[in-house]
């Protein structure tokens, strides 16, 4: 997940149309995509193709998409943009809560699906040398490493980008929707569910008490802010 | 006995022999009764002090009342209880009336004939006396006095029985003489005859020699004696002088009023037994039926309250069983079916999110190809390229359609889902407006915001009021004409509105209601054109109604239009009314239609329309409300004088001819049509900037004048308008008011044309 030469992208998806229409636009775009038609495979592909992102249908057959999703999830912090078809709020949160940094609705543009690609992958491109804290936590910008009393957390990408955004300006509220632009890539409003899942699902790893949190805090009524340090 | 002038005893007269005494008094008791309660009832009426005292009398009394309107058994029991009471009271009055009759028949028939006999033998005694001293009578006068004197007490005393309870006997003088002589007054038994004797009596026997009687109460000079009732039967007769004297016999009650006393007693505690048995009896009774049904009435509020497995017992054949048999049969085909609908229900659900899924997908595929393709028509010869465009737009539309499809059929599967937060719908508007000002600028109209001094805070789904707003807003820049939107919001009584108003070519008559129907095209041919998916307002509805709130629409033909969404301040509140009217203040009846020149009051059926959004009842089916439409008629005179409109700025674009005629009929004595008041309004041409303009000629198929024409379908323009159909509707200000509107109508096209 190191390597961002061009970026590799996993397609998950059992519609070999839309793949190889995804296949078209991705290599137009300058991807290199591989594909996966079963949600049984999607694993073994995910470890042979070591991509850089991966866009995951969520209804598959075999293992569905939201199975496939912690199943990477599990071992990598790649990101994941989920395609659904659904819009509706159960999928969609089932599916953030599984582990997936984003998702779109079909039918999507294929500029809309590219910008997020890109919006995916951006972050690895700009590493700088810098060192942030924020409640108890020693945050390594450069490095891509979040500490506590020296023990490393583990976060995904797109956690880190969030906890970062917090911590580069402690004194700032951030709405939701501006944290959607920031993490994100959004340049308009959107689905702000985005930003309370994730917002879980990074208190859950980096907080010592999921239930009363020191390092997100939520300011009712407006959005988050980090913790005092 | 001695004793002075008669004193008139007091006590009732009792000229009806065999009538009960106290009988006569308890009836005028209950004529005092009855007449203080007519006065009272009056007074309620009338003073303040006993209404008062009423209120305070009746407050207590109102959980009886209720429970007196709720318990069935306790009415039934108290019904029982009156009416046997009644029956026993009624009963213990004739039983009682018939004894005493009985027993008193007896007493006087008696009495009378031991009276006869008594007098009979006053008589003869005086006969005696008189026959035996004649001359000492005639001739001295106090010999023969002190002679008479002794002779009447030994009469009084020889007359009278000696036992007890048998009777006593009182001589008086006659009444037309005084105490004088020895004619006084004689007694026997310590009776006290000035009370004893009533006064009539002695009246009645000092006119007559024959026997009379009355009842009187018999009262004692000895104190230790009670007065008792009792019957005096006097009779005028002559003593051994010839003189007349009234002798009467008194004859004592006791016994009689005794017998009838064990009697009423007797018959009251039997009566009270009956009466508190027949209410035992009715409880018992009334328990029986009245359990069944409120067990049927708890189990049926378990049914409705969703708990569908819950049955009646049923036990034996009789009515309730029978009534039980029937309620569980009913319950379990309410079961049945609610399962079915529950089952057709998901199925749908499931249909629709499948559909969503398997239309979607191919959709991706698609709409990414034309996506490339469009990229590339540069290299494509003019044909193929102009193909790829509309591909490409047409996908939009296609895609939109199919989303607003989707978005209603999950409204009506009840799938949709609301996620109230506050938010400030300020900042929705602003959203809504900087989202709209490119088409706005398109259209050269310009969006003021009115209200947003301060915030305007509710619990609401902030997409679906965003979805709301933007569909609203766009709308009144599409139909606006260039002319100024204004979208104003305001708070107040728990409830949050935000009203567009625009001034554009206004809603006719009834269509304020139509413009939510489904897929509603005023007018078909026409609307085709625009890129409306024609749920856009009915989607919007939806949503509205989803917040528990309204969407409301009004417009006056050529007087623009305003659509209201009001929503409660807190999601489980109930809407009681709108900060803002939904008739704005600018309307021209508010403005005393000074423009139009109507008379005030006049042309109401116009304008405001009211949809209960509220309501269940869904919108108008589109089929239906179509038909009504009048023909479309514009003006041909005014507004589609060509000559008025070429240098206004607008592009003359020729227009399929069928499409945007004007109707034939519209010659200057306009026909009336619709049974509306007037002409048709005026509508010829209100061109927007991307409209057409000219359309003077005067043929062509009736009811297709269209006028507006948006861009067609060579036009790159790919703005969504979120309601097409609605727009339809907007450019025919028809009907209504008449010519004068029709002359406002022309008048503001014109003003239109030339402001541009």
């Amino acid at each position: 997940m190191m390597s961002f030469m061009k970026g590799r992208v996993l397609v998950v998806d059992d519609d070999t149309a839309l793949a190889e229409m995804l296949g078209i636009v991705l290599r137009g775009e300058g991807f290199e995509p591989s594909f996966v038609a079963d949600g049984d495979k999607a694993l073994a592909a995910f470890r042979e193709s070591k991509p850089d992102l991966v866009l995951l249908d969520l209804m598959l057959p075999g293992r569905d998409g939201i199975e496939v999703c912690r199943l990477i999830r599990a071992e990598s912090g790649v990101p994941i943009v989920m395609l659904t078809a659904k819009s509706d709020t159960v999928d969609v949160v089932v599916g953030l809560e599984s582990g997936a940094d984003d998702y779109i609705v079909k039918p999507f543009k294929p500029k809309e699906l590219v910008a997020r690609i890109r919006a995916r992958l951006r972050r690895s491109e700009e590493p700088a040398p810098e060192q942030l804290a924020i409640g108890d936590l020693v945050i390594d910008v450069a490095g891509h490493s979040v500490k506590r009393d020296g023990q490393s957390i583990a976060l995904t990408p797109l956690e880190f980008d969030l906890l970062v955004a917090l911590a580069r300006k402690p004194w700032q509220v951030f709405t939701r929707e501006v944290l959607l632009e920031q993490v994100w890539g959004y340049r308009h409003a959107a689905d702000t569910r985005l930003v309370n899942v994730h917002v879980q699902r990074l208190r859950s790893k980096v907080e010592k008490d999921p239930e009363k949190p020191e390092i997100v805090v939520t300011v009712r009524g407006v959005g988050y802010k980090a913790g005092p340090s | 006995m001695s004793g002075d002038s008669a004193a008139p005893a007091p006590g009732r007269s009792g000229a009806r022999p065999g009538r009960p005494v106290g009988r006569k008094k308890s009836g005028s008791r209950w004529g005092r009764f009855l007449e203080s309660g007519l006065l009272l009832q009056g007074g309620v009426q009338g003073s303040p002090v006993i209404r008062l005292f009423m209120r305070w009398v009746r407050r207590p009394l109102l959980p009886v009342m209720r429970l007196w309107r709720r318990n069935i058994q306790l009415k039934v029991v108290v019904t029982t209880l009156l009416m046997s009471l009644g029956v026993v009271l009624l009963l213990g009055f004739v039983v009682i009336g018939q004894v005493r009759n009985g027993l008193l028949d007896a007493k006087v028939k008696a009495s009378q004939s031991q009276a006869t006999g008594g007098f009979a033998v006053a008589k003869q005694r005086a006969d005696e006396a008189s026959s035996g001293t004649g001359g000492d009578v005639a001739t001295a006068d106090g010999r023969p006095a002190q002679n008479v004197s002794e002779w009447m007490s030994d009469l009084a005393s020889s007359l009278s029985s000696g036992g007890q309870g048998a009777f006593d006997v009182v001589t008086l003088p006659a009444s037309d003489e005084g105490g004088a002589g020895g004619r006084g007054q004689r007694a026997s038994g310590e009776v006290d005859w000035s009370r004893s004797v009533p006064a009539d009596l002695r009246e009645r026997i000092g006119s007559s020699t024959m026997a009379a009687q009355s009842y009187a109460r018999i009262t004692y000079n000895n104190p230790t004696k009670d007065s008792q009732p009792g019957l005096v039967i006097g009779k005028q007769v002559n003593d051994p002088n010839g003189d007349p004297y009234q002798l009467y016999y008194l004859f004592p009650l006791t016994q009689e009023e005794k017998s009838l006393s064990l009697v009423k007693g007797t018959l009251a505690t039997a009566g009270l037994f009956v009466v508190v048995l027949l209410g035992a009896i009715a409880w018992l009774v009334v328990r029986q039926v009245v359990t069944p049904v409120r067990m049927a009435a708890g189990i049926a509020e378990r049914l409705s309250a969703g708990r569908l497995q819950e049955r009646m017992k049923v036990t034996g054949e009789d009515d309730i069983a029978r009534l039980g048999e029937a309620f569980n049969k009913m319950a379990q085909n309410l079961q049945l079916k609610i399962s079915q609908l529950e089952d057709l229900s998901r199925m749908q659900r499931r249909f629709v999110s499948d559909v969503s899924h398997e239309l979607r997908t191919p959709l991706t595929t698609v709409r990414m190809a034309a996506d490339v393709i469009h990229e590339a028509r540069e290299d494509f010869d003019p044909v193929t390229a102009r193909s790829a465009e509309l591909l490409a737009d047409q996908l939009d539309r296609f895609e939109s359609l199919l989303a607003d499809l989707l978005e209603i059929s999950r409204f009506d599967a009840g799938a949709a889902a609301l996620e109230a937060e506050p938010i400030d719908l300020r900042e929705v508007v602003r959203r809504v407006v900087s989202g709209a000002e490119p088409l706005a600028e398109r259209k050269g109209t310009q969006i003021r915001i009115l209200g947003d001094q301060q915030p305007v805070v509710a619990e609401a789904d902030a997409r679906r009021v965003e979805r709301v707003l933007r569909n609203l807003v766009v709308n009144a820049v599409e139909h606006g004409e260039g002319r100024d939107v204004v979208v104003k919001l305001a708070a107040a009584g728990g409830a949050v509105a935000v009203a567009v108003r625009d001034y554009g070519v206004g809603l006719k008559p009834g269509e304020a209601t139509r413009v939510f129907s489904r897929f509603w095209r005023a007018d078909p041919a026409r609307a085709r054109t625009t890129g409306g998916t024609g749920l856009g307002l009915s989607i919007a509805l939806e949503d509205a109604r989803l917040h528990g709130g309204w969407l409301q629409a009004w417009g006056e033909p050529g007087g623009g239009s305003q659509f209201r969404l009001t929503l409660p301040r807190t999601a489980d509140e109930p809407l009681r009314g709108s900060p803002i009217p939904l008739e704005p203040k600018d309307s021209r009846r508010n403005r005393g239609l000074d423009d139009a020149g109507l008379p005030c009051g006049g042309g109401d059926g116009e304008k405001r329309a009211t949809v209960p959004a509220q309501s269940a009842s869904g919108p108008v089916p589109s089929g239906s409300a179509r038909d009504p439409i009048p023909p479309r008629a514009a003006s041909a005179a005014p507004t589609a004088d060509p000559t008025a409109l070429p240098g206004n700025g607008a592009r003359v674009v020729p227009r399929p001819a069928s499409r945007r005629q004007d109707d034939p009929q519209a010659t200057p004595e306009r026909p009336v049509r619709d049974g509306g008041a007037g002409g048709p309004a005026g509508n010829g041409v209100v061109g927007g900037p991307a409209s057409t303009v000219g359309n003077g000629a005067v043929s062509g198929p009736a009811g297709t004048a269209g006028d507006r024409e948006p861009s067609g379908p060579g036009g790159a323009s790919r703005d969504r308008d979120v309601s097409g159909p609605r727009d339809a509707d907007r450019d025919g200000g028809s009907a209504g008011s008449g010519r004068e509107n029709e002359a406002e109508s022309a008048d503001r096209h014109g003003e239109a044309s030339r402001g541009r």
